[in-house]
């Protein structure tokens, strides 16, 4: 009975956690897609300055992990079609499992490390320093005033800085191509476009812009919800990245079986 | 006087709180307080740690949701309202917190600047001048382009203050003014919710557990003792008072200390025998 009890426990608070999630989701969605249309200006400003934080200034850092991935995953394919002769195939092989999967993913994770700790840490330290009760005081909403910018940052930087992975992780995988496999600069790139679809490329963008919305949410929610204490800060902050990697592989799962099954058709 | 309605008063009440519960979770935290302020005058409210004075003050600004009772602002039941009905409530009431509460990301005068470039359609110049007007009122002309982390502990209340006062409110709540400021520091401040008293007519609330700076300021007082209020009245009154616990507090004397052996065995031993006796009633079930 007792096991029972706890799984169930665990599942009803996984779910009110979604729960809340979605709630803060759906309330940034509001004041940045809704309440413009109502004469309540977007907050352009403080957008702009999270969107330079969260994407120009990741981009250093994602350009170096996502050049070595595509390097690591050309090493990795050809290891394999070296055996079947079809060492050509590894310009291919890089382009589709980077826009597909790794691009978004390792983009997700870079911005999790940098900006989701980032919007828990400042959001949590708000809270304990009672700034977020002296927004409520001045009757300006905390979500309006905090969340929608990082949430509109987010939408929009996540897939640029998706797009940019990929190209860099091509940039890696031709790096192989040219020095190992006989390609020339241009006849890898060409390859690599030949291999692709519009829809991969699409499927790759629509996660991003999921993961874009998860990490605002978890990042914002653990920040709105800490306790008490600069010790609370800390847990909130590991909390946020814990939570944001798994939801993130979670969403990926989703919407990659998602996108298996409609190619099929 | 039948519920729901709003009490009637010889002098105006600009708040009127009647029997007011606010719970933490199980944990009951004030038991049903009733009380009003007046119009103009300082309402100071006193009280040691934990005397639940903090959540009184945290209740009245719409932070914390009472359990039962009501809480009337400006003529409005704010405990049935809509968020968007208190916004409009809270537009007309300023808050100085304990810490300052500043954002730290903003400089003084964008932090003063916050409520109206958030509440009102004024002009860019036009704020810069109430901005000016704000911070020289509470005497800290020339700071607007300081963050807050340039500012002393006391410039920090001054700057508090100033962002309380932007949108000219009736009512201003200050949670513990002097906590963490040297005496010199603290008297300052005392000084300046006087003079907005002064200057202004505007009714005030203070928590403090300060009693230089509470005879001070206060017009009346409540003294707070585990979530009930112990005694109300003037400065005269409370100076005057025989209630123990009100001398207690006034005269600054420590909790009483346990003689009897018998009582500070029990005290030590008192959640043990209670877990005990649990367990043998679920035995016994």
């Amino acid at each position: 009975m007792e096991l029972a009890e706890q799984i169930g426990g665990s599942v009803t608070d996984g779910l009110a956690y979604l729960g809340a999630l979605a709630g803060l989701g759906g309330r940034a969605a509001y004041f940045t897609f809704v309440a413009p249309l109502r004469g309540r200006p977007l907050r352009l400003r403080q957008a702009v300055s999270q969107a330079m934080q969260v994407g120009v200034r990741a981009l250093p850092i994602l350009s170096l992990i996502t050049f070595f991935i595509g390097l690591i995953l050309a090493l990795q394919s050809a290891y394999e079609l070296r055996k079947l002769g079809a060492i050509t195939f590894v310009a291919s092989a890089v382009a589709i499992s980077m826009t597909r999967e790794l691009g978004p993913l390792i983009t997700a994770i870079v911005v999790i490390g940098r900006s989701g700790s980032a919007f828990a840490a400042e959001i949590a330290t708000m809270k304990v320093t009672e700034e977020i009760d002296a927004l409520e005081t001045m009757a300006i909403h905390p979500v309006d005033f905090l969340v929608t910018p990082k949430f509109l940052a987010m939408i929009i930087m996540l897939p640029c800085l998706t797009i940019w992975a990929n190209s860099m992780g091509i940039l890696g995988g031709a790096l192989f191509g040219v020095t190992q496999a006989g390609f020339f600069f241009g006849r890898y790139i060409h390859a690599s476009l030949d291999a692709l679809f519009l829809r991969d490329i699409v499927t790759g963008l629509v996660k991003s812009v999921v993961f874009g919305m998860t990490i605002t949410a978890v990042g914002c929610h653990e920040g709105l919800s800490t306790g008490a204490g600069a010790e609370e800060v800390g847990r909130s902050t590991t909390r946020a990245v814990v939570v944001s990697i798994f939801l993130v592989i979670l969403v990926d799962l989703v919407f990659t079986t998602l996108f298996f099954f409609m190619g099929e058709r | 006087m039948g519920p729901g309605e709003q009490p009637v008063q010889q002098q105006e009440a600009v708040i009127s709180v009647r029997d007011l519960h606010v719970k933490y979770g199980e944990r009951e935290i004030l038991h049903g307080l009733s009380f009003d302020v007046l119009r103009g005058e300082t309402l100071v409210i006193l009280g040691g740690s934990g005397s639940g004075k903090s959540t009184l003050l945290r209740t009245l600004v719409g932070l914390e949701r009472p359990s039962s009772g009501e809480i009337w602002l400006h003529g409005r039941n704010v405990t049935e309202i809509s968020d968007a009905e208190m916004n409009e409530i809270r537009k007309g009431i300023g808050m100085s917190f304990q810490g300052g509460a500043l954002f730290g990301s903003m400089t003084v005068g964008e932090n003063v600047a916050l409520p109206l470039r958030e509440h009102t359609k004024l002009e860019e110049p036009t704020i810069e001048i109430m901005v000016r007007l704000k911070l020289d009122q509470v005497g800290l002309a020339g700071f607007e382009n300081y963050v807050p982390a340039q500012l002393s502990g006391g410039m920090k209340k001054r700057a508090a203050v100033a962002r309380a006062l932007a949108m000219d409110p009736e009512i201003l709540f200050f949670d513990e003014p002097s906590a963490g400021l040297d005496p010199i520091i603290a008297a300052g401040v005392d000084e300046l919710i006087l003079e907005l008293k002064k200057a202004f007519h505007m009714t005030i609330v203070v928590v403090t557990h300060e009693l230089a700076s509470a005879f001070l300021i206060a017009d009346r007082m409540v003294l707070m003792d585990k979530g009930n209020i112990v005694a109300m009245g003037s400065k005269e009154e409370m100076r005057s008072s025989t209630h123990p616990r009100v001398r207690q507090f006034l005269d600054r004397m420590p909790e009483p200390e346990i003689l009897e052996e018998a009582d500070y065995l029990e005290m030590l031993t008192e959640d043990h025998r209670r877990a005990g006796k649990a367990t043998a009633t679920k035995r016994g079930a």
